[in-house]
């Protein structure tokens, strides 16, 4: 071959090129310092369960609220074709909740409106996330994935008293 | 670059007409429920209305995404990837018939999935997360699908192998480069489903597995799922490089870059499927950073083909006589429908880039997963980017494959730009409705817990889907109409295939972007990495817990 080759690079698509780096370098760090500096994290493995006899047995047998020390709970939650276990939670303003859900049936969602708290419920596995609670009010949580014909009515609240 | 002589014989342009069919027909079904689903979000529920034939909301809204995401994507893709690696090695098919079986065998599975869809017995979503249980005759017609498309990828290899022996030493033309590597990706890509179907769906819908695990499936789903939607853009990215410069009176700006994005496609499509499950408590939360690292290295190859694109249209809008900074913009030909739909498709994926960023952004992605800012986003690239580039393409492919006119050019601009306008209101109501909290998948004119807050955008969600819905229908009337005129084109109206000719001779391109080798193994090490560990430690622990339900 005589021709000579070369990638023909633009100045311009240089400088672009350049800054689009820089750009996704910068986006990575803001993620990064948001999960590890301030803490806002996604759920990671915690348990696996059977979801055949999780309605039974173990904590899920018995959902709801555990206060661990003052302003400090645990939530356990089932979510399941097409409710929630419990429907309400009630814990004072201040608290920090660390809620664990699973289902015993299909696939489903728990997302706490308002709040960062946004998971997938999947059988057989337990999904985790902890939410502080600062201001008082009514925080639905609904079920953000389709889990048959009464998904769109799936929906529960937690009830943050002043 | 030489004029060419070849002609796509008269029954390869049959054979690819045969794949528009059956994408438009699927297209026009699929399309009566997007709006249903709008107009209900707005307060005005049709379903109730079609009831003894549809049984619900998610009934339709599963016939809308199967339809319209899976079908007509994949059906015109194979069809345009015909004419794009046959037209660009000017060659015939090296197996023909191995081609047809292919496509054959896609029609078969399209039916065998489509019956149980329009009997309810397979309402399970185009993600058919288990343990939801479809009619077993589903998985098998979407895993013939798929089939079907490999057979066809196939038949593209075996003519791109012939051609090389007999022209060694030069540059694979552009299009065909970029549809082989489409096709290569698709296969690559299609192992993660073909291993959920093979290993667990079928089996478990046919009695012979007591359940499946719903976590390892999810995994198995997603390192197919988002390398789908490049297989969806790509084939646009090809129009968009390499024949919409040619139709603004442009050039391909850098045939270089527009390879190695490409190559860039190939290596990053796959390993990043993590990226839709952060919300996932089966995946390991370090795994969860690597691969939104991973998907964001997509951005740059996606900068890359920003730049080049643009840049070549730039070069048509000049030649055009266009001025200054943004003078060339007007000089464009937006009164050729086929160009006006594509740069409305790339208008509207500059905003779908930009929340597909968002989406990508690890724990950024708890305030949107499982939202309405989801379909909102993927409107702008899948139902935009990639269907209203589909459309434009077929402005000139309908004509040139029948030899007719184009049916009311005026007209198929108007549909372009209803599409443009339909969209932009429909996926903003939807991006902020679902800021606001609004889950995806959900009839929200009956949900209990929807504020009035919502309302007005749920309002606009209708409208803009109203809207859609017209421009859809009118696109479907323009291609019926055009493909069953009497009339047969004039000579001198005959359509061409358009193909931009680079700036620079490809000769000159460097070789190591038409080499396939190095490319593969990496592709194949970069999986390896970034999937093989999590893979196996979830096969490993698989747990067979999950018996299927229908509750539909």
């Amino acid at each position: 071959m005589t021709t000579k080759e070369s990638m023909h690079v633009d100045p311009y698509e240089r400088t672009w090129i350049i800054v689009s780096v820089l750009l996704l370098v910068l986006f990575f760090a803001a993620v990064t310092v948001a999960g590890l500096a301030m803490g806002i994290r996604v759920p990671g493995p915690v348990a696996r369960v059977n979801p055949n006899t999780v309605a039974q047995e173990g904590p899920f047998a018995e959902p709801g609220l555990r206060e661990l020390a003052p302003g400090k709970y645990e939530a356990y939650v089932l979510a399941r074709t097409w409710q929630y276990q419990p429907r309400e939670l009630t814990v004072p303003v201040g608290s920090t909740v660390t809620f664990f859900v699973t289902s015993p049936d299909v696939q489903h969602g728990f997302k706490i409106q308002d709040t960062n708290a946004n998971m997938m419920v999947i059988p057989g596995q337990i999904t985790s996330l902890t939410v502080h609670f600062t201001r008082p009010g009514e925080y639905e949580y609904i079920c953000t994935e389709y889990c048959g014909l009464g998904h769109g009515a799936m929906f529960g609240k937690v009830i943050v008293t002043p | 670059m030489s004029v060419s002589t070849y002609e796509i014989s008269a029954s390869d342009k049959r054979f690819i007409g045969w794949h528009l069919i059956f994408a438009v027909v699927a297209l026009s079904v699929g399309s009566l429920f997007g709006p249903l689903q709008a107009f209900e979000h707005a307060g005005w529920d049709l379903y109730p209305y079609i009831q003894p034939l549809f049984k619900s909301y998610y009934q339709g809204l599963t016939l809308h995404g199967v339809l319209n995401a899976l079908v007509w994507t994949t059906f015109f893709i194979t069809g345009f990837l015909t004419l794009t690696v046959i037209y660009g090695l000017k060659r015939d098919l090296r197996y023909p018939k191995l081609n047809r079986v292919g496509f054959w065998t896609m029609v078969v599975g399209l039916v065998m999935a489509g019956i149980p869809l329009l009997l309810d017995e397979a309402s399970v979503m185009y993600t058919f997360y288990p343990p939801l249980q479809a009619h077993w005759a589903f998985y098998l017609g979407l895993t013939l699908v798929v089939v079907g498309s490999w057979l066809e990828g196939w038949g593209f290899y075996f003519t791109y192998m012939a051609w090389r022996k007999d022209n060694p030493g030069v540059r694979t033309p552009f299009i065909t480069f970029a549809s082989l590597i489409t096709m290569v990706m698709w296969q690559i890509a299609t192992i993660g489903i073909a291993a959920e179907m093979l290993t667990q769906l079928l089996p478990w819908s046919l009695g012979l597995l007591p359940g499946v695990d719903p976590q390892l499936n999810r995994t198995y789903f997603w390192f197919t799922g988002h390398p789908l939607v490049y297989f969806w853009l790509l084939p646009a990215y090809i129009s968009w490089y390499a024949m919409l410069p040619k139709q603004v009176g442009g050039k391909l700006f850098s045939d270089s870059l527009a390879r190695l994005a490409f190559w860039l496609f190939l290596l990053l499509s796959v390993p990043l499927g993590f990226h839709h499950q952060y919300v996932d408590p089966g995946v390991p939360e370090g795994w969860k950073l690597i691969h939104a690292m991973l998907t964001y290295t997509v951005f740059f190859p996606s900068m890359l083909t920003a730049f080049t694109v643009i840049a070549s249209l730039e070069t048509g809008g000049r030649a055009r006589g266009g001025k200054g900074w943004l003078g060339w913009i007007w000089a464009l030909p937006w009164k050729d429908p086929s160009v006006a739909a594509q740069l409305f498709a790339g208008i509207l994926f500059m905003f779908g880039g930009i929340s597909g960023l968002v989406n990508a952004s690890y724990n950024i992605n708890l305030v949107v997963h499982n939202t309405t800012w989801v379909p909102g986003h993927f409107h702008l690239t899948v139902a935009s980017a990639v269907t209203l580039s589909f459309m434009g393409i077929s402005y000139w492919l309908v004509p040139y494959l029948t030899g007719k006119k184009l049916w009311k050019p005026k007209w198929a601009v108007i549909q372009a730009w209803l599409w443009f306008i339909g969209m932009l209101i429909f996926s903003n109501a939807m991006h902020v409705v679902g800021l606001l909290g609004a889950p995806r998948r959900t009839p929200l004119g009956l949900a209990p817990y929807v504020p009035p807050e919502w309302s007005g955008h749920l309002l606009r969600v209708g409208i803009g889907g109203g809207i859609m819905f017209v421009s859809l229908y009118l696109y479907v009337l323009i291609i019926a109409k055009t493909a069953f005129s009497k009339k047969k084109a004039e000579v001198d109206e005959q359509v061409e295939i358009p193909v931009a000719e680079a700036r620079h001779d490809p000769q000159t391109t460097p070789g190591w972007l038409d080499r396939w080798a190095v490319w593969l193994v990496a592709t194949f090490a970069l999986i390896l990495v970034a999937y093989g560990p999590q893979l196996v430690d979830q096969i490993i622990n698989i747990q067979l817990t999950s018996p299927g339900f229908k509750v539909w």
